[in-house]
């Protein structure tokens, strides 16, 4: 998956999870918490859909990398770049 | 094998199911009745719907608010906030002899109406609020201290603690007298700061919903299928055994049977210390009417009486009910959408303090004789607090702690759960947990929370 294809997946999550937020003014460099009123469950919540989706598996001391939209798609980039867009 | 297996399809064990399924688990439900629900669900009698349980789902936000139970609810299950059809209520009220305190969602109009009938409690009353916000980061000890101290501490006005305390005790208070300062902080937040609200066509909407969504998730709904024993092995549930004698094998058992009776269950514990199990039941008084209840006058969603200055709360100990505080309910006092149209009856639904033992002891014939005679008390008990619709009575029916308890098998009928709540909803047995009223969450939308909450703590992290 490149960069783009990430992201996207990351949108469609985040749409998943909170489907009455109105996403399309993300900013990709601001923290989700500070645009989206996302709690810690909801993290985890991310955390599962990817590990459901595309059997990513992310360690809990590495949650902290998935703060905004820029550092989750540069974490997962090297996790997921071999993986074939569905 | 499942991975998990939940024990009861209430509003707990579904929302437990949908989060398990969702992050494909496989999971079965076991209900012992022929329907869902447990606690909150429905039934149809001479060709009209009734609700049992719920008068209003509390923890009512609007459409857009991000925080509080409701929005959670809807995220963790991945439901739209319409998918709920949530109405508001159009206005409650508590009325106690000569004192009446209106409340809407939201605070604004409880801080008016103390304003006006107990102005010298103002100051007071914000000091309240104030403390109130810091409820989430009580530990058990604080949680579970008095509600009344507390309250004691900052109203000086003894009749207003009382009205603070009725409708929240009404609402979910599973002990007598007093209760825990922590659960009347969440009460107080689902009543008076976020608010009261039900579907067009009641819990059904809700259940239905949950049900549809669990099943396209792949999970099984067992119907009629009661659970007789939970086997285990070396401090670990390996199965449960059915009533007609069927085992089925999970890896985890997440039970919203009740704590006690959940303990009941298990194999390997012979004498329950049933100490803990709870009282409070009730009597629902449902009258259906020829009108809808704004033609007589009445537009409040709920009315919460009390005939003396002191609130009550305790199982009556020589009677079959105590009506001297009640709860009315009129379905038809929602802020309905437009396109809804009307209720097809007017309806006004009155609930009381009930002693589960008496009703159970009563032979058939005084059990029918007994429920006529207290519908026609209560009836006279409520009519002090809303006009008068005893003319316009079209049909009745009438649920007491006995039909509570053949529906859901909750001990005494409880309805509000056990007295001491098991926060970690966690067991003797390593993977036995508890979901539900016992879990310290209450409400349709606490409920809800309970299932989810213990899911994730306990069936999805390994």
């Amino acid at each position: 998956m490149t960069p783009a294809e990430i992201r996207n997946e990351i949108l469609d999550i985040l749409e998943d999870i909170a489907p009455d937020e109105d996403l399309s003014g993300l900013k990709d460099e601001v923290a989700f918490r500070d645009q989206l009123e996302l709690d810690s469950m909801d993290f985890l919540d991310i955390v599962m859909e990817l590990r459901k989706r595309h059997r990513v598996q992310i360690p809990e001391e590495s949650y902290g990398e998935l703060a905004s939209m820029q550092s989750t798609v540069t974490y997962l980039e090297p996790l997921m770049k071999d993986l074939q867009k569905a | 094998m499942y991975d998990t297996i939940i024990i009861g399809a209430g509003m707990s064990g579904l929302a437990a199911g949908i989060r398990l399924t969702h992050f494909d688990q496989r999971v079965c439900i076991l209900e012992r009745h022929y329907t869902i629900g447990g606690l909150n669900s429905f039934y149809r009698l001479r060709g009209r719907d009734y609700d049992v349980g719920l008068h209003a789902v509390t923890n009512f936000t609007p459409k857009g608010t991000k925080q509080g139970p409701l929005a959670r609810v809807l995220k963790q299950l991945r439901f739209r906030w319409d998918d709920f059809a949530l109405s508001p209520q159009i206005g409650s009220s508590i009325r106690f002899p000569d004192v009446e305190l209106d409340f809407g969602n939201g605070l604004e109009l409880l801080c008016q109406e103390i304003e006006a009938k107990f102005p010298a409690q103002v100051d007071n009353f914000q000091r309240l609020l104030e403390k109130l916000i810091e409820y989430n980061d009580l530990d058990q000890a604080a949680f579970e201290s008095s509600a009344r101290e507390v309250l004691c501490e900052t109203i000086t006005d003894p009749l207003l603690i009382e009205m603070i305390l009725c409708p929240l005790m009404w609402y979910g208070n599973a002990r007598e007298n007093d209760m825990d300062y922590g659960q009347f902080c969440i009460m107080f937040r689902s009543i008076f700061m976020e608010g009261l609200s039900r579907p067009f066509a009641g819990v059904r909407l809700i259940l239905k919903n949950l049900v549809r969504r669990f099943r396209e998730l792949g999970g099984e709904l067992k119907l009629r299928s009661g659970v007789r024993q939970i086997r285990s092995e070396d401090g670990r549930v390996v199965g449960v055994e059915l009533d007609d004698g069927t085992l089925v094998e999970g890896r985890n058992v997440l039970s919203s049977a009740g704590q006690v009776e959940t303990l009941r269950l298990c194999d390997d514990i012979t004498d329950v210390d049933d100490r803990n199990t709870g009282q409070l039941s009730f009597v629902e008084s449902v009258s259906v009417l020829d009108c809808e209840p704004k033609q007589l006058g009445h537009d409040r969603t709920i009315v919460f009486y009390n005939d003396s200055e002191r609130f009550h709360w305790q199982v009556p100990k020589d009677e079959l009910c105590d009506i001297r505080t009640g709860v009315i309910c009129s379905p038809n006092n929602f802020a309905y959408d437009a396109g809804d149209g009307c209720l097809p009856d007017g309806v006004m639904r009155v609930t009381s303090i009930a002693n589960h033992r008496k009703w159970s002891e009563l032979a058939e014939n005084d059990y029918e004789l007994e429920k006529l005679r207290w519908y026609d008390q209560v009836m006279e008990s409520a009519v002090r607090y809303v006009p008068d619709f005893r003319k316009h009575i079209v049909d009745t029916d009438m649920f007491t702690p006995k039909t509570i308890r053949r529906f859901t098998f909750h001990d005494n009928g409880a309805v509000y759960g056990a007295k001491e709540k098991v926060f970690d909803g966690t067991t003797h047995l390593k993977n036995l947990f508890l979901c539900g009223t016992d879990q310290g969450f209450v409400g349709i939308i606490g409920s809800i929370v309970s299932g989810i909450s213990i899911a994730n703590q306990h069936c999805l992290r390994n």
